[in-house]
């Protein structure tokens, strides 16, 4: 799995850092997204795939 | 070329009106007419509103992701076209009182950055034990008091007031204060004139304590906007005191009802609420949350945006110009979704529900009110395991008219 963020959709909403906190955090400024694994492991996949599910500015792609 | 057309453009006199009536005996379900929507072809169904204008009103749960995604719709409440809640909020259209969640971007990204950094997950979770603080206070004095006693009054509307307080940086002696003019703010016996004075003296108020902490500096919101922000020439005071009274008003009133609402909620469906007060799993908890905020979604009235230009969507037409309201609570019953979506099941997975919206103007609080919705469920039944009703069920006063849904009042006893 390859995670990538778009910081500039972000609108800080944290709710990816909920549903997995190993991969992603907020910037302390302005709670914009911060990516902390761009290859998560398959673990992690269903949390991440949720994150990306809640997001709502869709600022979390996910490929497979 | 398409040859889409919207199956109710020639039907607009039989539009119903929008918002619905709930049915009577279904306090929690969304209307039946409304509901009925969700099984319709189009995925768009014409409404009335009180001006007897005429929008369109989503209810499935993808379409409204999709459009609420959609940068083609805007939410400026003084475009051409915009569907309004009341004449109330078409007059303040016309007086152009903007704030960030009525523009679009890039405009509202830039300010809404400017008050996110209290909200982040890691600081939302730093603030736990003073919530958790507030809210055993408020529970000592309920204990302490006489019984029946009013829940809305006695714990639900001050809790979030407190909260807020604590955020914003409003030192503790003026607790009362805030709370007295932001109640005053909300209350529906509130004359105009009154609301109007209440939230002059609350501007005013934070208007000098904003000009205080950029001398004295503390660790809280008003702190650091006028540090960072009004010090910095990026917002003006007047802007900054804006900013403040949103947070405030956008936080008070919609905790206070989750709040109120859940308790009747969890005492009607006693085998959910005894599974919620045995658990002591923060996870437990945090699901039972996240179920109550779909099941009730509280913001009962529909999210708004009018549309900026022609919008095709699963073979309907939105013109540009014409209003479109996202019904949340019905996408938030939407069997597609949600397994038997009547059902309160706090053990479901509801995360994905649409109770704070979607899209770039999803509720910048929503971090803050899970917390406080957290701390209040895993404390309220266990520290009062008898609360229950004090009169019956269907004698309580829901706010079937509010902006945010809820109930007035709530007598209870233990």
């Amino acid at each position: 799995m390859k995670v990538t963020i778009d910081q500039d959709k972000c609108v800080a909403s944290g709710q990816c850092v909920t549903a997995a906190l190993d991969v992603f955090d907020q910037r302390d400024e302005d709670g914009i997204v911060v990516l902390l694994d761009a290859n998560p492991p398959a673990h992690l996949a269903d949390d991440v795939r949720q994150a990306a599910a809640v997001c709502p500015a869709l600022a979390i792609i996910i490929e497979e | 070329m398409t040859t889409t057309v919207n199956p109710a453009e020639n039907d607009s006199a039989e539009a119903p009106v929008y918002p619905m009536e709930r049915a009577s005996k279904c306090p929690f379900d969304p209307p039946p007419v409304q509901q009925a929507m969700l099984d319709q072809d189009s995925p768009l169904a014409k409404i009335r509103l009180f001006d007897d204008s005429t929008h369109w009103l989503v209810t499935r749960y993808a379409d409204q992701r999709t459009l609420l995604s959609d940068d083609r719709l805007s939410v400026d409440i003084s475009k051409p076209g915009y569907p309004h809640e009341s004449v109330q909020s078409k007059d303040a259209a016309e007086g152009g009182t903007l704030s960030f969640a009525t523009i679009d971007d890039p405009e509202h990204a830039r300010l809404r950055r400017m008050v996110t950094a209290p909200f982040t997950i890691k600081r939302i979770e730093a603030m736990r034990p003073a919530v958790q603080r507030i809210t055993d206070e408020l529970i000592d004095d309920l204990l302490a008091g006489p019984k029946p006693a009013d829940l809305v009054d006695a714990f639900a509307l001050p809790l979030p007031s407190l909260v807020i307080s604590e955020l914003l940086g409003v030192p503790y002696d003026r607790h009362e204060f805030f709370q007295d003019h932001s109640k005053t703010f909300i209350s529906r016996t509130s004359t105009d004139e009154e609301r109007m004075g209440a939230v002059t003296e609350l501007a005013t108020y934070l208007g000098g304590l904003i000009v205080e902490k950029m001398k004295d500096p503390g660790d809280d919101l008003l702190s650091q906007i006028a540090h960072e922000r009004v010090a910095a020439g990026e917002l003006s005071v007047p802007e900054a005191i804006q900013m403040a009274v949103l947070l405030l008003i956008a936080g008070h009133e919609t905790t206070a009802n989750m709040i109120a609402l859940s308790t009747v909620a969890l005492l009607e469906n006693p085998d959910q609420l005894q599974a919620l007060r045995e658990t002591d799993d923060p996870k437990a908890v945090s699901a039972a949350v996240e179920e109550l905020l779909r099941y009730l979604t509280i913001a009962h009235n529909g999210r708004r945006q009018v549309a900026l230009e022609d919008i095709e969507h699963d073979g309907a037409i939105i013109r540009a110009g014409e209003g479109v309201i996202m019904a949340s609570d019905s996408a938030n019953r939407d069997p597609r979704v949600f397994a038997d979506p009547d059902k309160l099941d706090l053990s479901r997975d509801a995360r994905q529900h649409m109770a704070f919206g979607f899209g770039v103007h999803q509720c910048l609080g929503q971090p803050l009110a899970r917390m406080e919705l957290q701390v209040v469920f895993s404390t309220l039944f266990k520290r009062i395991p008898t609360l229950r009703l004090a009169v019956a069920s269907d004698e309580l006063p829901f706010k079937y008219d509010g902006i945010v849904y809820g109930v007035h009042k709530l007598p209870v006893t233990w």
